[in-house]
C-alpha cells in the first residue's frame, strides 16, 4: 500500500505522509512525483503528517526534495506541535490536524474548545480561553467565560461572557436565552425587565453597531 | 423486611443552603413517620452550636449529654440518644450549644454513623444552613441527600448550589422536599410553581409540603405534626416518608389545581 498520498485541491497539491520510515517515505515521494513530473511542475503542496514529528533538518529534506520537482511547499498540517513550530521556523503556514477533507478557511481556526456534558448550577463556573460548548442548562448564579464563542445545547439562564478577551466577534449560541446578564467582549447587555416567557427558541446573541444583538437562529 | 432483621441503616442528610426553610422541621417529621410505620430510626442534629432538632422534636428537657460529648469520649454513644417519649422506635442525637462547627469532623461523622447502622434502619442528619465546615460534616456520611427548598427565587438559587457540591462529591442523585407552599399564593400565580422548581433543579421530586399554621404550633408545643394525622402537613410528611419506602404515593394536589388545569388547557390550546 501507499503510504505516501498525493491529491489536488483547489489551492494545489496535498501530499499526505502515513506510516512507515521517513526515509523510505521520501524516496517513495521522489519516485511518485519524477513520474509526472511534468503533472505537478509549478504547484504548490501542503504537507500532511499527522501525528508524525519532523525537525528542522527533516522538513528541509522534504522542501528540498520538492524544490527538485519544481512544486514549492508553503505549509504544513500536523497534530504534532513540534512539527508546526518546525515549519514555522521555516517560514510555511503551520496548522493542527485536520482531516483530510476538512481545510482550514481563512477566518476559521482549530483552537481549543472544551466540551461540558452537564448543567452548571448555582456557584460553578467554566473558564476557557478558546471556545466552550455545554451540552445542559446554565442555571442562575453559574458562570461561562470563554476567550471565544459559547454555544449552550439547553438554556443559559446564569451569565455567560463570550470573547472575554477583547474579541467582539464572538458570539453566545442557546437554544433558550434568559441570562442573568449576556457580555460579549466590553459590552454587557440585560435581558429587558419583566417577564418573558414567549416559547423558547435557539437565539444567537453578538455585537453589532457598538452593542448587543439577539437574533433567532435560522 | 419484617420481624428482628437486621438491616444496616440507610444515612439520610436533610439539607438546603439556605437557613429557613424548614430542614429541621422535615427532619423531625420524616423521623416520626418513619418511627409510626415500625422502622427504627435516629435523628441526628449536625448544626452545633445553634441546635434546634431537639426543642422541635420537644427532647430538649431531657438532653444529658451530645454529639461533641460523643465524639470527645465523654460520653458513650448510647448514653447521648434520647428515646422519644411517645415512640419507640425515634431517637435523637442532640447537638452541642457550647462548641462550634470545627468540633466535630466529618470523618466523626463518618465514624458516628457507622456505629449506628447496624442497629437503626433510617440515621436522619439535619444539616445546618451554609455550605461550610458544618455542611460538610452532614454530608460526609451521607448515603441519600434530601434537599429541601420554598418556592423562593433565593432558596431555588441555594438549593441549586449545593445540588452542585452534593453532584461534586458524588452523593447524588438527591432528591427533593418542597416546602411551605402556599396554596392560595401559587393559584394567585404569585409563587413559583411546583414546576418551575423542579425545572431548574431538575432532580426528583420526593415530598411536596403545604405551608399550614399547625405546623408553627406543633414548633412551639415539641410535638411534631406528623404525630397526628389529622391535617394536610402531616398527610404531606407521611406521604413523603412512604416514598422515601420506595412506594409510590401520588402527590396530593394542594390546591394548585386551577392552576394546573388553566396550565394543561393553554398546553392543549398550543
Amino acid at each position: 500500500m501507499a503510504s505516501v498520498a498525493i491529491k489536488g485541491t483547489r489551492d494545489g497539491l496535498l501530499v499526505t505522509l502515513g506510516e512507515g520510515e521517513l526515509a523510505d517515505l521520501l524516496a517513495e515521494l521522489g519516485e511518485r512525483l519524477g513520474s509526472t513530473a511534468s503533472f505537478f511542475k509549478g504547484g504548490r503542496v501542503a504537507l500532511q503528517v499527522g501525528a508524525r514529528e519532523l525537525s528542522i533538518e527533516e522538513l528541509e529534506r522534504i522542501r528540498d526534495l520538492l524544490a527538485q520537482n519544481e512544486v514549492e511547499l508553503h505549509a504544513v498540517v500536523s497534530d504534532a506541535a513540534r512539527t508546526r513550530a518546525a515549519a514555522r521556523s521555516l517560514g510555511l503556514e503551520a496548522s493542527a490536524g485536520v482531516s483530510r477533507e476538512v481545510r482550514v478557511k481563512p477566518g476559521e481556526e482549530f483552537g481549543q474548545a472544551v466540551l461540558i456534558r452537564r448543567t452548571l448550577r448555582s456557584g460553578q463556573v467554566i473558564q476557557h480561553p478558546g471556545h466552550v460548548v455545554i451540552i445542559g442548562d446554565v442555571n442562575p448564579g453559574a458562570e461561562v467565560i470563554a476567550g471565544g464563542d459559547i454555544v449552550i445545547w439547553g438554556r443559559l439562564r446564569g451569565t455567560a461572557h463570550a470573547g472575554a478577551m477583547g474579541d467582539e466577534g464572538a458570539v453566545v449560541c442557546t437554544l433558550d436565552l434568559a441570562p442573568t446578564q449576556l457580555r460579549i467582549a466590553g459590552y454587557i447587555a440585560r435581558p429587558p425587565e419583566g417577564k418573558r416567557r414567549g416559547p423558547a427558541l435557539p437565539e444567537v446573541a453578538s455585537v453589532k453597531d457598538g452593542r448587543i444583538v439577539v437574533e433567532p437562529w435560522k | 423486611m419484617m420481624g428482628g432483621e437486621i438491616m444496616p441503616a440507610r444515612v439520610i442528610t436533610i439539607t438546603s443552603g439556605k437557613g429557613g426553610v424548614g430542614k429541621t422541621v422535615v427532619t423531625a417529621n420524616l423521623g416520626v413517620a418513619l418511627a409510626m410505620m415500625g422502622k427504627k430510626v435516629v435523628a441526628i442534629d449536625a448544626d452545633i452550636g445553634l441546635r434546634n432538632l431537639d426543642v422541635v422534636m420537644g427532647l430538649e428537657n431531657r438532653i444529658v449529654y451530645d454529639i461533641v460529648d460523643v465524639v470527645e469520649g465523654h460520653s458513650r454513644l448510647r448514653q447521648a440518644l434520647i428515646r422519644d417519649k411517645r415512640l419507640s422506635g425515634l431517637y435523637l442525637l442532640p447537638a452541642a450549644q457550647t462548641k462550634d462547627k470545627t468540633a466535630v469532623s466529618p470523618k466523626d461523622m463518618i465514624r458516628l454513623c457507622d456505629q449506628m447502622r447496624d442497629e437503626f434502619d433510617f440515621v436522619l442528619i439535619d444539616s445546618p444552613a451554609g455550605i461550610e465546615h458544618g455542611f460538610r460534616n452532614a454530608i460526609a456520611p451521607a448515603d441519600e441527600v434530601l434537599i429541601v427548598t420554598t418556592p423562593e427565587v433565593a432558596a431555588v438559587r441555594d438549593a441549586d448550589r449545593i445540588i452542585g457540591l452534593i453532584e461534586a462529591e458524588e452523593k447524588g442523585p438527591a432528591r427533593l422536599i418542597i416546602n411551605r407552599i402556599k396554596p392560595e399564593m401559587v393559584r394567585r400565580g404569585d409563587m413559583l410553581q411546583t414546576a418551575d422548581v423542579i425545572e431548574i433543579l431538575a432532580i426528583d421530586l420526593i415530598g411536596i409540603i403545604p405551608e399550614d399554621e399547625a405546623i408553627i404550633v406543633s414548633i412551639n408545643k415539641g410535638m411534631p405534626v406528623a404525630l397526628d394525622g389529622a391535617n394536610r402537613a402531616s398527610l404531606a410528611f407521611h406521604n413523603t416518608a412512604r416514598r422515601l419506602l420506595g412506594e409510590d404515593v401520588p402527590f396530593i394536589p394542594i390546591r394548585e389545581t386551577p392552576g394546573l388545569l388553566d396550565r394543561l388547557a393553554s398546553f392543549i390550546r398550543r
